[in-house]
């Protein structure tokens, strides 16, 4: 699996997610500028966190019109796999590529802690080495979180089964005790229709290895590796 | 010409930010206040100068990138038309 990791100016999680997809895959990924006007040949496409353009206007509204990003959603429309993680999910749904938007979180707090999320489907690029309602803990680390749409939309992402991931408790059920930020119906994760886009506030490669204080997010680049290679 | 471009949060959109300035404003003993609601003013200024073409090219611009219509509502004024 060739991956590229999009670097914006004032990105931060991009070397580390660098280092999740090296270990999974055995090659260090591709970093790309933001100016570039094109990607190289692979078959991953990764958005890291951050706080691109200092989250100037809305989180993510500056980046999803760098120039990298036309051939990023071009690419995206011809089936690449694309990967959007905190404010990679916040570009993916400014420019369009998933519905709907990341609102203030409704405590209006950063919120910077571990979290449980249910594995909604295992039959994804994304998910296929999780069990199916599997329950994982990662961290979310973000201001806007608050995952948004109209009634109508999220009706839409439930019926297609298009939810990738919800906050939930320990034992997996997904109730408002355990919604960190006020996302609609405990979303912390969306694919787009054809399951090839995933964005998602929490951080699998936060703890991708024992030395970081855990492994669940490991999965997700072995999954990728698994169906991309 | 100028443009003002006023930028809110459609009706039924919450806005935590509202809230805490309504909350923050009660604290400093005003009462009184509700629906307190936060947005944006954007300012510009534009070398075109009939104001139809001004105010297409404004909508474009906000379409595409100074508001985000699944949660905002804009309103353009021009001055000096």
């Amino acid at each position: 699996m060739k991956a590229c990791v999009v670097v914006f100016p004032a990105s931060n999680c991009d070397r580390d997610v660098a280092v999740s997809l090296e270990h999974a895959t055995g090659i260090a990924p591709e970093m790309v500028w933001h100016g570039d006007g094109s990607l190289p040949d692979c078959d991953l496409i990764v958005l890291p966190g951050g706080f691109s353009y200092g989250d100037y206007l809305r989180c993510g509204a500056m980046a999803a019109h760098s120039p990298i990003m036309r051939d990023v959603v071009a690419r995206a429309k011809r089936g690449t796999a694309v990967l959007g993680i905190c404010n990679g999910f916040q570009i993916l749904t400014e420019t369009g590529l998933l519905p709907g938007v990341l609102m203030r979180n409704a405590s209006l707090k950063f919120i910077c802690k571990d979290v449980h999320l249910r594995v909604e489907r295992n039959d994804t690029p994304f998910t296929n080495a999780y069990d199916k309602n599997a329950v994982i803990r990662i961290p979310v680390a973000h201001h806007d979180g608050n995952y948004y749409t109209d009634e109508g939309t999220l009706n839409r992402l439930e019926g297609e089964n298009l939810v990738a991931m919800r906050y939930c408790g320990q034992d997996g059920y997904v109730t408002n005790d355990n919604n960190p930020n006020g996302a609609a119906r405990n979303i912390a994760g969306i694919y787009n229709e054809q399951r090839t886009v995933l964005g998602l506030m929490p951080h699998p490669e936060r703890l991708a290895e024992e030395a970081l204080g855990g492994t669940d997010g490991a999965p997700m680049f072995a999954s990728l590796v698994e169906a991309l290679s | 010409m100028k443009a003002l471009i006023k930028i809110t949060l459609k009706n039924g959109v919450l806005d935590p930010q509202g809230k805490a300035i309504e909350q923050a404003l009660s604290g400093l003993g005003f009462s009184g206040v509700d629906n307190v609601r936060q947005g944006k003013l954007i300012e510009l200024e534009l070398s075109q100068t009939d104001a139809g073409k001004a105010r297409a090219e404004l909508e474009d611009m906000c379409k595409s990138l100074l508001a985000n219509t699944v949660i905002e509502d804009y309103e353009i004024e021009l001055e000096d038309a």
